[in-house]
């Protein structure tokens, strides 16, 4: 696994309308997930990926959208998306496992409790209905 | 160094005196120079003989123990249980044990302590007469109680108060027969005597003073029934309790030839040696120079210290007397007494308040200049702990004597700062540890805490009444060395969570963010620790915010734990529990058949909980409202399972079955977990209500339990079961259903208002300044005068409370969470799988194992088979 931090893009909803769609990159192409007003700011929803995976996607305060594996690889069990979002002092906004409580940081992937485990990010943006 | 070379120390009883021995001899360094053997009579360790009485209030007797596990072990002390010394052989160096056994010794230290004087009066060993003084007297006096209706106490002493407190706890009709004309006769004068007096008549246990007992009658059975006395009046009694002070055990030392007192006591010089160079004695036994007998443990300990030392080679403080200053808690009232409470020094004044009202008599005695030489305080000893270390200090008081003894509002009561101590000042005086030592574990062994500074110095660790005046030393120094202690929630708050709660009702902040943005020292997100905590907060207190009182409303939503936000406890597969309420217990055979039938359709996983209720397991998010519509519509409501909130409170069958049961304890327990669902608080709450004292319910393990009295109800708070399990403490007792519910009301309020976060009941009630004594001050007495307000918090609670799952099934609103996938409504969780186990299913984990399994899993021809709706 690498460890150099790419930074993935992600969509921006501040100027967006609430009927706009969110869709995540998954395996070169983009997948709908929901409507921007599904998804309040601070919570997550799974979406599932045409190839079988699951995608974890947040609205955090600042009003970005990030997708995350859904999948805990401390547990593996599919259930980042119900984590409680996060930041840091220096502004990394996190989700905390619902599980065993392990940070991930929703722009580079990498676990804030433990540096050898990361995992993928999916680049998000919004389309007009 | 082999045993044969080392000198042996015989230690004859383990008290607390002979612990703080052995204590001070590691300590000084010198337990490996001796073989060192102890001899003790009670079949146990050595206990905290001073709060024997909180065994009635909850404490084991291994709670009660003084020494940490492995202490004998780690210094090498050989310890002989229930085999006291019958014979001291001085010329041979012997001593004889009840067992035969027969132990030389170099140097011999008698610990015996003392025994309690019984007068000698007709009838004083009939059955049903008991003397108060070991744990094994006490087992002994609860279950002849339980028989009996009447008990009286001979003896208005420190102990026969204990005493008559144990009694009333028992639920015995109460009396006090004390020969002197007051209470206490030896501690306060006759103007606190009856501030004592009136207090404590006012309970319910009646006091005869000025009257001696002649006798104790006796049943054709041999069972005591009642009492006479030197005026010629009577008493109907079955349990006679004698606590008339004590007399040194000095029988040994008489036996074999030593020096004692003409009224006993084994005489010592400064040393605490005996007229037989080879032979200590100390605490309650020895006589001491100054021509007394002290029976308090500090002078004891003080004893013990003095003769370690000198086995170690080191410098000892002679004994020559010690301060008889005490503050007790006597059936509940304050009594302290401190210096030269009675004024013996020529030329001393007094300064007296008194209040026979509210039952507070303060008395300070002063020399001409103003220096304090001593007191008594009844009613209310708030003041002792900064008071007690300028007695006899020679410097004058620092504002004017009067002002100490007022009552608030009357232009005082001021306050003493640890700033108005000495260094030299005494602050413990069990352990005779001054304030410059405490300030010394601050500065230079840097200790940051008071927990770190009764370790460090072991203030605090007897009698525990200079606590406060500890923490406020502490506090004070840290300040002054620029210490600041983080008592932040989390990185984004600097406050605690009490003081978060305060900001919130007082400023009516209904918002995380906007709490963050007024309060928080991190902009940003906030975090997984703050949120849900704000988010309880909030949910607590929604009826005076007018913010909505369900927690998956608007912001609301986003702050909490996974579990609220699907009102279901997630399990390690992603799946959910879920836990229907039984009140008390209580279900009728339609209501387990349609747990069943749920369970059964949903493939769920179930077992009986240790609340008395049924959870089952297995669901996915998509179930949770097809199971809940179910549940719902048979009757039943969320269990708040998931919640930092009340979960059950349990019970047994009570009167109405049982043939023991003094009252309706299903009854009650269903009428309290009505009262208190739903309310969310800084920890999970439990709870049990037991129909008689054999505790079924097992109310003592709980956050507040409720046991059964033939008089009403006895309330216990601060119980725990768990990792540390802890007996919970009584708060009050023979209370009525309107008084316990009152109690119970503002016990929560305040614990919801003052508690750390995820800090249970039983941490909070150790840590929170002034513990169970100041919970009860302010629950029971209401000396902040928020009673009103707790109440009306409650009864705002109550209004307002409504099913969570009953209102989301309602609200399509809430309802669009329970999707696994947001973008394929309908399509299951494939990762959720389950394999069989004992007739039943439990999770398939091999399949979270890594993804390439799953997708194997669901893919064998390796062709993309979901669809994506």
């Amino acid at each position: 696994m690498t460890t150099v931090a790419t930074e993935t893009a992600f969509a921006v909803a501040t100027e967006a309308a609430a009927t706009d769609r969110i869709e995540v990159l998954a395996e070169g192409a983009w997948a709908p997930v929901c409507d921007l007003e599904r998804l309040a700011p601070g919570r997550g929803v799974a979406a599932l990926l045409p190839d079988g995976r699951q995608a974890a996607v947040f609205r955090d305060h600042l009003d970005r959208i990030h997708a995350i594996a859904n999948r805990d690889p401390f547990t593996g069990a599919y259930v980042l998306s119900r984590g409680l979002l996060g930041s840091t002092a220096d502004g990394r906004v996190y989700v905390a496992s619902p599980l065993l409580k392990q940070r991930f940081d929703l722009v580079t992937g990498e676990c804030l409790d433990d540096e050898s485990v990361r995992i993928v990010v999916h680049p998000t943006r919004l389309s007009p209905a | 160094m082999t045993t044969t070379t080392r000198p042996t120390v015989l230690l004859v009883g383990y008290g607390m005196v002979g612990h703080r021995f052995l204590e001070a001899l590691a300590d000084a360094g010198a337990a490996d120079r001796y073989r060192v053997v102890v001899l003790a009579e009670e079949p146990r360790h050595a206990y905290d003989r001073v709060a024997l009485t909180s065994y009635f209030s909850g404490k084991t007797p291994e709670d009660l123990l003084l020494a940490e596990d492995g202490f004998a072990a780690k210094h090498g002390y050989e310890i002989h249980l229930s085999d006291p010394a019958t014979a001291i052989d001085r010329e041979a160096r012997t001593v004889t044990t009840a067992s035969g056994r027969s132990i030389a010794y170099d140097t011999l230290v008698l610990a015996t302590g003392s025994y309690p004087f019984v007068p000698p009066v007709d009838g004083k060993d009939a059955e049903g007469c008991f003397v108060y003084r070991t744990i094994e007297d006490l087992h002994a006096i609860e279950a002849y109680a339980a028989g009996s209706r009447v008990g009286a106490v001979v003896g208005g002493g420190l102990l026969g108060l204990e005493a008559a407190g144990a009694l009333k706890g028992l639920g015995l009709q109460t009396h006090v027969v004390e020969f002197a004309p007051r209470l206490m006769p030896v501690q306060v004068d006759e103007g606190g005597g009856e501030a004592l007096r009136r207090t404590i008549e006012e309970m319910g246990v009646v006091v005869h003073t000025g009257i001696g007992t002649t006798a104790v009658t006796v049943s054709p059975e041999g069972a005591a029934n009642g009492m006479t006395f030197t005026d010629g009046s009577s008493l109907d009694t079955d349990l006679v309790v004698f606590s008339a002070g004590v007399r040194p055990r000095d029988q040994l030392a008489r036996d074999c030839g030593l020096k004692v007192g003409e009224r006993g006591g084994i005489a010592v010089d400064e040393n605490c040696r005996t007229s037989d160079e080879n032979v200590f004695a100390i605490g309650e036994c020895a006589l001491a120079v100054d021509g007394r007998v002290y029976g308090l443990v500090a002078p004891g300990y003080e004893m013990a210290g003095a003769v370690a030392h000198q086995l170690a080679d080191k410098a000892a403080k002679p004994f020559t007397g010690a301060d008889l200053s005490t503050k007790l808690k006597l059936l509940g009232v304050d009594v302290a007494s401190f210096g030269d409470a009675f004024g013996t020094t020529p030329g001393a004044l007094d300064v007296v308040y008194s209040d026979s009202r509210s039952g507070i008599y303060k008395k300070l005695v002063v020399t001409p200049e103003g220096a304090l030489l001593g007191g008594i305080l009844v009613g209310d000893a708030e003041a002792y702990s900064s008071l007690r270390p300028l007695a006899g200090t020679g410097t004058p008081l620092p504002v004017p004597a009067e002002s100490l003894v007022l009552p608030a509002g009357a232009g005082g009561p001021v306050s003493l700062g640890s700033s108005a101590l000495p260094d030299e000042a005494v602050v413990c005086n069990c352990h005779n540890v001054t304030k410059g030592e405490v300030r010394a574990a601050v500065t230079e062994h840097s200790c940051g805490t008071v927990p770190e500074v009764k370790k460090c110095t072991k203030a605090g660790t007897g009698c525990g009444s200079c606590i406060k005046l500890l923490s406020t030393i502490v506090s004070d120094e840290l300040e002054a060395s620029g210490i600041e202690v983080d008592k932040g929630l989390c990185p984004c708050f600097g406050q605690t969570r009490a003081e978060l709660y305060e900001i919130v009702r007082v400023k009516r902040i209904s918002t995380h963010r906007r709490l963050l943005a007024e309060h928080g020292r991190l902009g940003g997100e906030g975090c997984e620790v703050c949120k849900p905590t704000v988010g309880s907060i909030i949910a607590s207190l929604a009826p005076e915010l007018e913010a909505s009182g369900h927690v998956l409303d608007g912001e609301q939503a986003a702050l909490q734990d996974t579990n609220d936000h699907f009102l279901a406890n997630l399990q390690k597969n992603g799946s959910y529990s879920v836990v229907p309420r039984i009140p008390g217990g209580e279900i009728t055979p339609e209501g387990l058949i349609v747990i069943g039938e749920v369970a059964r359709d949903f493939g769920l996983y179930t077992k009986i909980t240790g609340g008395q209720r049924i959870d089952l397991f297995g669901a996915t998010v998509d179930q949770l409202p097809l199971i809940w519509t179910r549940l719902v519509e048979a009757g039943f409501e969320s269990g708040h399972a998931y919640g930092k909130s009340l979960r059950t409170v349990k019970s047994c069958v009570g009167s109405t079955w049982c043939r023991y049961g003094v009252q309706d304890s299903v009854a009650m327990a269903i009428h309290l977990e009505l009262r208190y669902r739903g309310l969310r608080s800084p920890h999970k709450l439990k709870s049990a209500v037991s129909g008689c004292a054999r505790e079924c319910a097992e109310a003592r393990g709980k956050d507040f339990g409720i046991i059964a009295t033939s008089n009403g109800w006895n309330l216990y708070v601060g119980g725990n079961g768990g990792a540390t399990p802890r007996h919970a403490d009584l708060l009050a007792q023979d209370l009525d259903d309107d008084q316990l519910i009152k109690l119970i009301d503002r016990f929560l309020m305040f614990y919801i208002r003052t508690a750390d976060r995820l800090e249970r009941t039983s941490a909070w009630l150790e840590r929170i300044e002034g513990g169970l004594d100041h919970v009860r001050d302010v629950v029971v007495h209401d000396s902040l005068g928020i009673a009103d307000e707790l109440e009306a918090l409650m009864a705002n609670h109550v209004s307002d409370y409504q099913d969570e799952w009953a209102a989301t099934l309602a609200d399509p609103d809430r309802m669009r969470r329970f999707v696994s996938f947001v973008n394929a409504p309908g399509v299951e969780d494939p990762s959720i799988r389950f394999t069989p186990e004992r007739g039943q299913v439990k999770p398939d984990l091999t399949l979270l194992a890594t993804e390439a399994d799953l997708l194997a899993a669901l893919d064998p021809d390796n062709s993309l088979l979901l669809e994506v709706r």
